[in-house]
């Protein structure tokens, strides 16, 4: 209801700035007969952003400090002998229980008389000091309105002054990027750190067994954190997909942009965008209940072992997933390629397959190797598959046809939204997420710089 | 090759009036093209061209851009078979085979007509083995010994091998453009074909690189029949025997180049040797 | 005279023999190789349509539920309340409010399911013992809550008998329509004997009935009672992220891209700027679930597995990409168009206001959509801000505890009751991929209008 009102009187100021500097234009412009530098909509918006700016202040420095000012009012309002007897902790208690009556909720037990009085007393003061905030802000907005009215004449640069402050917003939009980089460096550092008070940074990342349960009986130990069993794991999921990707991805970009009839390719590359499309999740249900049982299956006919779920079902889906990103990319990479190559050794009577193979591939193989990097990328980050359909058995064993567990996996595992980073066993996650977030920045960073270093090197 | 399917005089203007001897030399005809229209989507480029070309001289195709001297230097070794869309109608006849029988492999056909580009392109491997390439896939080379000699000998006629001899190994993307022209020279050579076409092969160049390409046509000729487009009239004076002029999609005139220059019979062939189409 | 046109020692006959030779190796490497590209198109598109088909397959049968059409009779032996109070005369709001609160107390202590027990008692057929534990597993848990409020609705039904629609229980429902071997032993069957002969007399008997499974889409998640767990929680979840994606990142990644791409000098920092975000754009998502679980929660103290937080993690999520798409959209335009606006006298605001920005509009909303329909279907960063956490009820702000569509896929995949939640959770699959596919058509169909428009 407050925020309604205070948002309501907002707008109001914002629309009378507005207008009041826009007709103040329109007089100018009419009476002086003199060249006005801005049209009236500036000037409206130069006022109200002036009218704006002060409201908005007052309401920050209540919204910063009200809380505390609050808390004192109520602690205040505790008779004296009371409040000598309560530690911070029952202080605490009594402060919400006051807030909580003053809301009219109720709480649970009975109220004291002073409880009671505070409560009536904190309802009236809140009233009061949201009155007089608003009030305020109020005053404070039409004041800047007024000033910024008087200051309106035919030379006022309003645009310039108007634009300037779009300029300031555009900038900060900018940096909303830039910070969440760093909020994820600074985040995944300061909690890795953490972790690593705990954990000896060589043992994790040079550590083979992965077993991070906490044993009570045992003090000091704090199960084992080894980083190899999850990147073997890792790796290996990201071989067999690859495996599965960049031959589908590749040879059906080829066909599709070179062989294949304008209609056949009109249908065929929106079907296969399908899959990019397609939720994680939806993969891993699929690996998990068709692929997995199917491989099994498939395994116990040629005499091979393999587990529903596995390195093998996780890859071969995950393949499945990133063709279309395969696939696009080499197809955006091989159009790059100038027609007079391709004309070149048509010219000399190469057969179409032939310069493919000898001309367009080999000039487009840097950017294709960049594009599976990407790929690769993808892979390794790449969490729900794996989560559904890879086993989570964190053991180093070379077998595809086990279960594996992975990095992300484990990230999964260890941090369940528990807010509680108390321990290594959910700070794991952090230092699993380095190392995650390492591993696919370099990648990136250096498929990004091959693909573009391609694209340069054609224009 | 012994069907030859008729002569033309050099002298003698095969559409036209007959002007002044400039050759006495009497070529056999090796291509001839009856009626050639393409279609490129449901714009026709080109209507109806008829033309025979004679062995070992240069012809020359001049016309304002987009005229259809380039797409039809395309069809002669079906070039335009790589584009969507592009239907070509007519006959064309290599020595008297037509070139667009069903049962004849393109790629035999672009064995024996070879071309030379617009931009140079040679591939991004090393020179040696751009002009290789052509025999490789070929299989004209029996032997490394073989195809170190075709390599050789290519370049040498395109001119390049002096300058090029001790870097071999070095990719061609590493030449100038006149080299590297002459490069996509000796490459087509190397697969030995009958007849080059060249589309714009100067266009790309500085003077200097293309009064040196022009040159080598010159001495092509000895050896080659060559099927030149050009923008340049100067060009198409300096280095051919024969010219044809086109204009949106038809053949205007066509005859020696001396008579084309100096007294053609058409209007529009005057207006554009005057500098009055664009 | 061709042999002196040869630059070696072949002449032209040999070499055109030579070729020819070559020619059927080639074309057969030729044909192979556009096999092997037509094979793997049609392995990608095989891939798509298995995928579709056994999504369909599995989860088509889940929109149906199994409904026991019961005769319950509301028996004053076991319904034994009072009448419903009537306000008296004279007497005060505060009195009957406090006697209809202590009768409506009374009616929520009654064991309903005595009520549901008597009348699937009288389907039992002649010859089947069966216990009451038993009888009562084939009905869902939550159905005494059904009877209990027709109840309470009209007091008056006491010691009548009334027609009432139950669901029938999970494990009822896979043996109904036949999601459980029918040949297994009874030790490996979720439903006693007894209580399977009873299913199937009702079923003959046209008591059991199936019908659209209205319950997916209105109900929320339940563990007590499966059969009636639905999506409504997770599908406001949902709503309320993509509401604070759509509300926070189309602006904020619209405003950069305009900056970087329109008025940023050229210089070091842009560069890195754009470097910087062509790799956010490539960071693992559960990444970006890290950042939420360290910065919103454990350091913003944000409230856990609220959609809030969600929708704050998914929209770091989606800004580069709508800013890389913005950006393009931007290069695209014209700069006739520019160079137009400035020489009228526009300003550098203007002409990017007033005359890029409209163009560019179609790319931006189809970006934005894809954009969206991408966070839509994310999963691993909101398990790692709490939202697997079992919620059972509809969040009404965006600071209540909620799961998400995905998540609750997720959830229902690792369900117990495999055989009744295996359909139920490709269904929630299916509801999640009509979704998107609805997204993707409106993006589709926004820009061929607005393109035609333009």
């Amino acid at each position: 209801m407050n925020s309604l009102i205070i948002a309501g009187m907002l707008l109001v100021l914002l629309g009378l700035a507005y207008q009041s500097g826009w007709s103040r234009s329109r007089g100018l412009a009419t009476t002086a007969g003199v060249k006005v530098h801005s049209r009236p909509q500036y000037h409206g918006s130069y006022v109200a952003i002036w009218a704006m700016l002060p409201a908005l202040v007052v309401l920050g420095l209540w919204g910063w400090f009200g809380e505390g000012i609050t808390t004192n009012y109520i602690t205040g309002q505790i008779p004296a002998d009371t409040l000598s007897g309560l530690d911070p902790v029952a202080l605490d208690a009594t402060v919400a229980r006051i807030r909580s009556l003053a809301t009219g909720y109720g709480v649970a037990g009975d109220v004291q008389p002073f409880e009671q009085a505070a409560a009536d007393a904190l309802r009236s003061f809140q009233f009061i000091t949201f009155v007089v905030v608003t009030v305020l802000a109020a005053v404070a907005g039409i004041a800047a309105l007024l000033y910024a009215r008087s200051r309106i004449t035919a030379r006022l640069r309003a645009r310039n002054a108007v634009e300037s402050v779009i300029n300031v917003a555009l900038i900060a939009c900018s940096a909303v990027a830039i910070l969440t980089t760093v909020g994820i460096v600074a985040s995944l550092l300061t909690e890795a750190i953490h972790f690593f008070s705990f954990v000896n940074p060589i043992e994790f990342f040079f550590g083979t067994v992965w077993n991070p349960s906490f044993s009570s009986t045992d003090t000091g130990a704090h199960g084992q954190y080894g980083l190899l069993p999850l990147l073997a794991g890792t790796l290996m999921i990201t071989i067999i997909a690859m495996l599965v990707a960049v031959p589908v991805g590749l040879m059906a970009a080829i066909y599709l942009s070179q062989y294949a009839h304008p209609r056949l390719r009109a249908v065929a590359k929106p079907i296969i965008e399908v899959l990019a499309g397609i939720p994680t999740i939806v993969f891993g249900f699929f690996a998990l209940v068709t692929v997995g049982p199917f491989l099994r299956d498939f395994g116990n006919l040629v005499g091979l072992d393999i587990k529903a779920t596995s390195a093998l079902t996780a890859g071969v889906v995950m393949g499945i997933m990133i063709i279309p990103f395969v696939s696009s990319l080499s197809d955006d990479i091989l159009n790059q390629v100038p027609r007079t190559l391709r004309d070149g050794a048509y010219g000399l009577g190469a057969t179409k397959s032939e310069t493919i193979r000898n001309v367009l591939l080999p000039a487009a193989l840097p950017g294709i190797v960049g594009a599976f990097l990407l790929a690769v990328s993808r892979a390794v980050g790449e969490t729900m598959i794996v989560v559904l359909a890879a086993g989570n058995s964190p053991v180093l064993r070379g077998n595809p046809f086990e279960p594996v567990a992975t990095i992300t996996v484990s990230i999964v595992n260890q941090l369940t939204g528990d807010s509680d980073f108390a321990g290594p066993q959910s700070l794991v996650a952090f230092a699993l997420g380095l190392t995650l977030f390492i591993i696919t920045l370099c990648l990136n960073i250096f498929a990004l710089y091959i693909v573009r270093r391609f694209r340069e090197q054609y224009e | 090759m012994d069907m030859v399917a008729g002569k033309v005089k050099m002298t003698q203007q095969s559409v036209n009036s007959t002007m002044n001897p400039i050759d006495a030399l009497e070529r056999p005809i090796r291509l001839t093209a009856r009626d050639v229209t393409v279609h490129y989507g449901a714009k026709q480029a080109l209507h109806g061209i008829s033309i025979d070309i004679p062995d070992r001289a240069v012809t020359s195709f001049i016309g304002p851009s987009g005229c259809g001297k380039s797409t039809f230097l395309r069809c002669i070794n079906r070039m335009n078979d790589t584009i969507e869309g592009a239907k070509v109608g007519g006959t064309i006849k290599l020595d008297g085979d037509d070139i667009y029988d069903p049962n004849l492999d393109v790629v035999e056909l672009r064995a024996r007509i070879g071309m030379v580009f617009q931009k140079p392109n040679p591939f991004p491997k090393s020179i040696y083995e751009n002009v290789a390439y052509g025999p490789k896939i070929h299989g004209l080379a029996r032997s490394k010994t073989d195809m170190d000699e075709i390599v050789v000998s290519s370049l040498r006629k395109a001119g390049l091998f002096e300058e090029v001899k001790d870097r071999l190994n070095e990719p061609g993307t590493g030449l100038s453009g006149g080299q590297q022209q002459r490069l996509c020279i000796a490459r087509a050579i190397a697969v030995g074909p009958e007849v080059i076409l060249m589309d714009e092969p100067c266009s790309a160049l500085d003077p200097i690189a293309t009064a040196i390409i022009e040159e080598l046509i010159d001495e092509l000729r000895e050896n080659y029949t060559i099927v030149i487009v050009t923008h340049s009239m100067q060009q198409a004076a300096r280095v051919s025997q024969r010219t044809a002029f086109f204009h949106l999609g038809n053949l205007i005139e066509e005859g020696v180049t001396e008579d084309i220059f100096t007294n053609p019979v058409n209007k529009q062939t005057q207006d554009y040797i005057m500098g009055r189409i664009g | 005279m061709t042999a002196t046109v040869s630059n070696t020692h072949l002449s032209s006959i040999e070499r055109t023999k030579l070729i020819r030779a070559s020619l059927t190796r080639r074309n057969l490497s030729e044909k192979i190789f556009r096999g092997l590209g037509l094979a793997a198109v049609v392995l990608a598109l095989g891939f798509v349509a298995l995928l579709f088909i056994d999504v369909g397959r599995k989860g088509i049968p889940a929109f149906t539920q199994s409904n026991l059409h019961l005769s319950v009779n509301f028996d004053p032996a076991i319904i034994g309340v009072e009448p419903a109070p009537v306000q008296a005369a004279g007497q005060s709001d505060a009195d009957f409010q406090a006697a209809n609160l202590k009768w409506q107390r009374d009616v929520a202590m009654l064991n309903w399911n005595k009520v549901i027990e008597a009348s699937l008692r009288t389907m039992v057929p002649a010859g089947v013992e069966i216990t009451s534990k038993d009888l009562l597993t084939i009905a869902e848990t939550d159905a005494r809550h059904e009877v209990r409020e027709r109840f309470v609705a009209d007091p008056s039904l006491l010691g009548q008998t009334v027609d009432i629609d139950v669901l029938a229980s999970a494990n009822a429902a896979n043996w109904i329509k036949g999601n459980i071997d029918r040949s297994l032993p009874d030790s490996q069957q979720q439903l006693s004997a007894p209580a399977r002969a009873v299913i199937d007399t009702m079923v003959a008997n046209g008591k059991i009935s199936n019908g659209f499974s209205w319950s997916i889409f209105t109900n929320v998640d339940s563990r007590s009672a499966p059969a009636s767990a639905g999506l409504l929680g997770a599908f406001v979840g949902t709503l309320y992220m993509m509401l604070i994606v759509i509300v926070l990142a189309v602006p904020i990644g619209v405003a950069s891209a305009i900056y970087l791409e329109e008025f940023a000098p050229k210089s070091k920092l842009t560069d890195f700027i754009e470097v910087n975000i062509n790799n956010l754009a490539a960071v693992p998502s559960i990444v970006f679930g890290l950042l939420g679980a360290a910065a919103f929660i454990n350091y913003m103290h944000l409230p856990i597995s609220a959609p809030i937080v969600g929708g704050l993690v998914l929209t770091l999520m989606t800004l580069p990409t709508i800013i890389i798409a913005t950006r393009g959209a931007l290069l695209g335009v014209s700069p006739a168009l520019r160079q137009a606006a400035l020489g009228m006298g526009a300003s550098k605001t203007q002409m990017v206001f007033h005359h890029v920005l409209p163009v560019t509009f179609p790319s931006i909303l189809t970006a934005t959509i894809l954009g969206v329909a991408h966070a839509l279907g994310e999963t691993a960063p909101l398990l790692l801000i709490g939202m697997k956490a079992f919620v059972a009820s509809v969040p009404v702000t965006p600071f209540d505890q909620a799961t998400a569509l995905p998540v609750q896929i997720y959830l229902w995949q690792g369900n117990e009751n495999r055989n009744f939640f295996e359909p139920r959770t490709a269904a929630a699959i299916i509801v999640l991929l009509m979704v998107m596919i609805c997204l993707n058509g409106v993006a589709i169909y926004l820009r061929s209008r607005l393109e035609k428009r333009a």
